[in-house]
């Protein structure tokens, strides 16, 4: 039953309407659960299930090459990059009871305010809009590869040369501890970086491994 | 399709990256919660350029730029949370308060930020060889 002639109503959804609620709704549990576990590699494996959901999505949009783009990127090396950060950083495999801070109550109470405000908004603004998925394909390979390197060239090499400086930045930050003995061999230094390594030393190997880069400061 | 539905799943999306990023303790599911506020986002983009058939794509072309930039985003973010595990030997966003003032009327501390607060000396040092070196 139609609610006006002119356009299709919310009452007769299309078969790909019904895909994108349903996988929508398990996009949305999926993100949930990684912000509400308290286990640490589960919040990380469902994150894939909610950037994998998210892809679905994009091809629902007939957006095909940045569906394939988010499941090489964000499933492939980004959910792969945490879990190896949960892992160097010796996250607890079990439940971890802290995992969540005290502010907790006022982040869901914004949560659900800016939740109610952004929802109240966007569908009072297009309350009336549909999406004609019909007709050529607008997020083809073909048509975006065309974009890209026709209007987007400059933008592009530009984020190229941004991902260069993130990665080298990136390196640069995880070799400090086996870069600076070689550069610095002032005993003020030593002692400096020994007592800074010293908060750390609660794991055990702290006090041992400053002793190490002390010790290997000095040779 | 109906608009609504990709707007409102984005908008829920973003909400649930919001609250993640308010009230996680450890800094990597800050950094998951910031995945899931950035992913809303993309789907933003990628649903109003298929409504508007934009003849440049630049919704697509923009959401591929927010990817890449989210890549070197999580990379220097986990670069910079293991260099703070390394030194602290924690990756608790609520420990991390070593620049924070002291407030006198606090309550009980707890042992450990007694030792960070007289830290931080020493630590600008360091910050200000790593930043010479």
């Amino acid at each position: 039953m139609n609610v006006a002639a002119a356009h299709p109503g919310f009452l007769s959804p299309t078969g790909v309407e019904i895909t994108f609620v349903l996988v929508g709704l398990a996009t949305l549990g999926a993100a949930v659960l990684t912000v509400t576990t308290r286990q640490l590699v589960h919040a990380a494996l469902w994150l894939v299930v909610a950037l994998g959901g998210l892809a679905v999505e994009y091809l629902l949009l007939t957006a095909e090459f940045i569906a394939w783009v988010q499941v090489l990127i964000y499933v492939g090396s980004v959910v792969v990059l945490l879990l190896f950060g949960l892992m160097l950083t010796k996250a607890p495999i079990g439940r971890s009871p802290d995992a969540d801070s005290e502010n907790r109550p006022v982040a869901l109470a914004v949560a659900v305010v800016a939740a109610a405000a952004l929802v109240w908004v966007v569908v009072d603004a297009f309350r009336t809009t549909w999406i004609n998925l019909h007709g050529a394909v607008q997020g083809s390979s073909r048509a975006t590869g065309e974009s890209l390197f026709r209007h987007w060239v400059l933008p592009f090499e530009a984020l190229s040369v941004l991902l260069l400086a993130a990665l080298v930045g990136a390196i640069v930050l995880s070799r400090r501890e086996t870069a600076e003995p070689a550069q610095t061999a002032e005993p003020a230094q030593t002692t400096g970086s020994a007592g800074a390594a010293r908060p750390g030393g609660g794991t055990g190997t702290g006090p041992t491994r400053a002793a190490g880069a002390a010790g290997k400061e000095r040779d | 399709m109906h608009l609504a539905y990709p707007a409102v799943l984005a908008a829920l999306l973003f909400c649930v990256g919001l609250y993640g990023v308010l009230a996680r303790r450890n800094a990597i599911l800050v950094l998951m919660s910031v995945e899931l506020m950035l992913n809303a986002v993309n789907l933003n983009l990628v649903a109003f350029d298929v409504w508007l058939r934009d003849s440049l794509h630049a919704g697509q072309a923009l959401t591929l730029f927010t990817i890449t930039i989210a890549a070197a985003e999580i990379g220097l973010g986990l670069a910079i949370v293991l260099l703070v595990f390394r030194h602290r030997g924690s990756s608790d966003i609520d420990r991390l308060t070593g620049l924070a003032e002291p407030r006198p009327g606090a309550g009980p501390q707890p042992p450990d930020a007694s030792s960070q607060a007289a830290v931080p000396p020493q630590g600008g040092g360091d910050e200000k060889a790593e930043a010479t070196a």
